[in-house]
């Protein structure tokens, strides 16, 4: 702050800037390097550069009917989280003490199990004699034991349950910033609660909100081991595509160009989501 | 409280009570399935049992994964931890240009697909000539933990005041001296909390490792995947609650040393 510490420390200025040497350089040769070559290889043909792998991609009614799989499903996924989110968000924000804590637990525990753990778990649950089932059918909702298993509701509430977290935390880290007394100030300034929230308290959500979805959006677009295990072959995304690709047909061809469809959908993802929440004013 | 409050309470204290039970439902349903003595996954289960965790011991290849992906785990958290924190300390000390661009370099492994970097290192490592199975492992698990060691560390060293250091060598203490007495009890909690979720990170990674395991190298998830294709049995739900009982120590462990709250910032 002061120019006597900045004194203090300049010396040491001259070598700071190398410290982020060994791990820029790591991540350039390991990650970036890899990703510019896919990114070469898939414009590049036998004669020079060629954007036919991609023409035969987006040409194909198979590939479109595989991108809306996956928007579908993304769509599904963000839109249960975001509704059962946002509430607990608040939960979480207003809640003290033990119940606070049993939510905190509830959320961050889960994270911290691999995502083959909990897809598995869902296998069980959503068979045919699965709590699901057995739920509905004894609250009245289902006549007869249905398979949730393989099905495209299946999946959304197997992949909503492992993203979850991803959009109550972002919410909470920005509601647990606002001031508690703004509800008070609305209403003894005469604003009624549904007033309150709309103008206040949604406005200032909204950055969390944008950065949840983001978040659970692209990770729904790119999972791969939840539809393998909930959903199977049958219902290919572009992420289950691109791995199948490589794993199982042996096809690089294919499995680049569905990879680099990945890579820009996420990219794009990321710059939307900067985009809107400079434009809302809170940090991204 | 008006109608319409009242309402909102009532939605979000409900949301919430239905929210944990939803999230918890793999973890305990995974749990009973484990110590029940059919091998069908029938819930509630006929009868009890703890065969399948006598299994895990003869089970083929699943310790052996589980040795491996400690392995890759614990040093490729260790090297993010080194790295991350040097790069850390360059980019909020430092002023130079583009730091921002560095930043978010190193924390974008986070943001794009799993399967897309694993594919781009498959045909990157090829070319450099790394074939084998448990180096390409570790040098990929790197760059999957780098962005939770940075991200972390640099929001805390951000929070730190530099001129106390300079004030712990004002009053005597030499400069390594300032630095482990000042510095790195403020960044304990950080690397706890990052070397937590960077470790976790490296254990549960399907979409990268599964382009660098062969016969012999498997990573845990990846054995776990197989054996649920291949032949599902509650063996696997043994295993499983083994991992999560041993994130319930990681979290209570979490809890005492920086607190629940800490562990949720985001």
């Amino acid at each position: 702050m002061t120019t006597a510490a900045d004194n203090s420390t300049r010396p040491q200025r001259d070598w700071t800037a190398m410290l982020t040497v060994p791990a820029v350089a790591y991540l350039a040769v390991i990650y970036l390097m890899p990703l510019v070559w896919l990114l070469t290889k898939s414009v590049s043909g036998p004669d020079g550069f060629s954007i036919e792998p991609f023409m035969h991609f987006f040409s194909d009614p198979y590939s479109w009917r595989v991108m809306t799989n996956t928007v579908t499903i993304a769509v599904g996924v963000t839109l249960v989280c975001l509704i059962v989110g946002y509430p607990v968000a608040f939960a979480l924000a207003w809640s003290r003490g033990i119940v606070q804590a049993a939510l905190l637990v509830a959320i961050i525990l889960p994270l911290s199990i691999g995502v083959v753990v909990k897809a598995f778990a869902w296998q069980i649950v959503l068979r045919r004699d699965g709590i699901v089932s057995q739920i509905l059918v004894g609250l009245g909702i289902w006549s007869e034991p249905q398979r949730l298993l393989f099905t495209e509701t299946g999946l959304i509430l197997g992949a909503a349950n492992v993203f979850l977290p991803f959009m109550i935390l972002p919410i909470y880290s920005v509601l647990k910033l606002i001031d508690p007394h703004l509800r008070e100030a609305g209403a003894t300034l005469g604003a009624s609660p549904l007033y309150t929230f709309r103008h206040i308290v949604l406005p200032l959500t909204l950055p969390g909100a944008v950065s949840g979805i983001a978040f659970v959006f692209s990770m729904s677009v790119s999972m791969f081991v939840i539809p393998s295990l909930l959903i199977g072959d049958r219902f290919q995304t572009l992420s289950t595509l691109t791995g199948r690709s490589f794993l199982l047909m042996r096809d690089e061809r294919l499995g680049s160009t569905t990879a680099v469809v990945l890579l820009a959908i996420a990219v794009a993802i990321v710059l939307a989501s900067t985009w809107i929440s400079r434009r809302l004013g809170g940090r991204s | 409280m008006t109608g319409v409050e009242r309402l909102g309470t009532w939605l979000v204290w409900t949301m919430a009570a239905l929210c944990a039970v939803f999230l918890l439902t793999p973890l305990v349903v995974t749990s009973v399935v484990s110590f029940g003595s059919s091998a069908v996954f029938t819930l509630p289960p006929p009868g009890w049992s703890m065969r399948w965790y006598e299994r895990l011991l003869v089970a083929r290849g699943l310790m052996e994964s589980l040795a491996t992906s400690l392995q890759i785990a614990m040093l490729s958290t260790a090297i993010s931890l080194v790295l991350g924190t040097l790069c850390a300390i360059g980019l909020v000390r430092g002023q130079f240009p583009g730091r921002d661009a560095i930043s978010t370099f190193l924390v974008s492994p986070l943001m794009l697909p799993g399967l897309v970097i694993g594919i781009a290192m498959l045909q990157g490592f090829k070319v450099m000539g790394l074939r084998a199975a448990w180096p390409s492992l570790l040098v990929a698990h790197v760059v999957i933990t780098m962005p939770y060691v940075l991200r972390t560390v640099q929001s805390a060293l951000s929070l730190f005041d530099f001129t106390m250091l300079d004030a712990a060598r004002t009053l005597g203490c030499s400069y390594l001296r300032a630095v482990w007495r000042v510095l790195v009890p403020a960044l304990a909690p950080a690397y706890l909390t990052s070397g937590m979720f960077a470790f976790l990170a490296s254990m549960d990674n399907y979409p990268v490792s599964i382009f660098f395991t062969d016969a012999w190298t498997k990573t845990l998830p990846i054995q776990m995947l197989q054996f649920v294709e291949e032949r599902p049995d509650p063996t696997i739900a043994a295993i499983s609650t083994g991992l999560i009982l041993l994130a319930v120590l990681a979290l209570i462990i979490g809890d005492r040393l920086v607190g629940l709250r800490r562990l949720a910032d985001f």
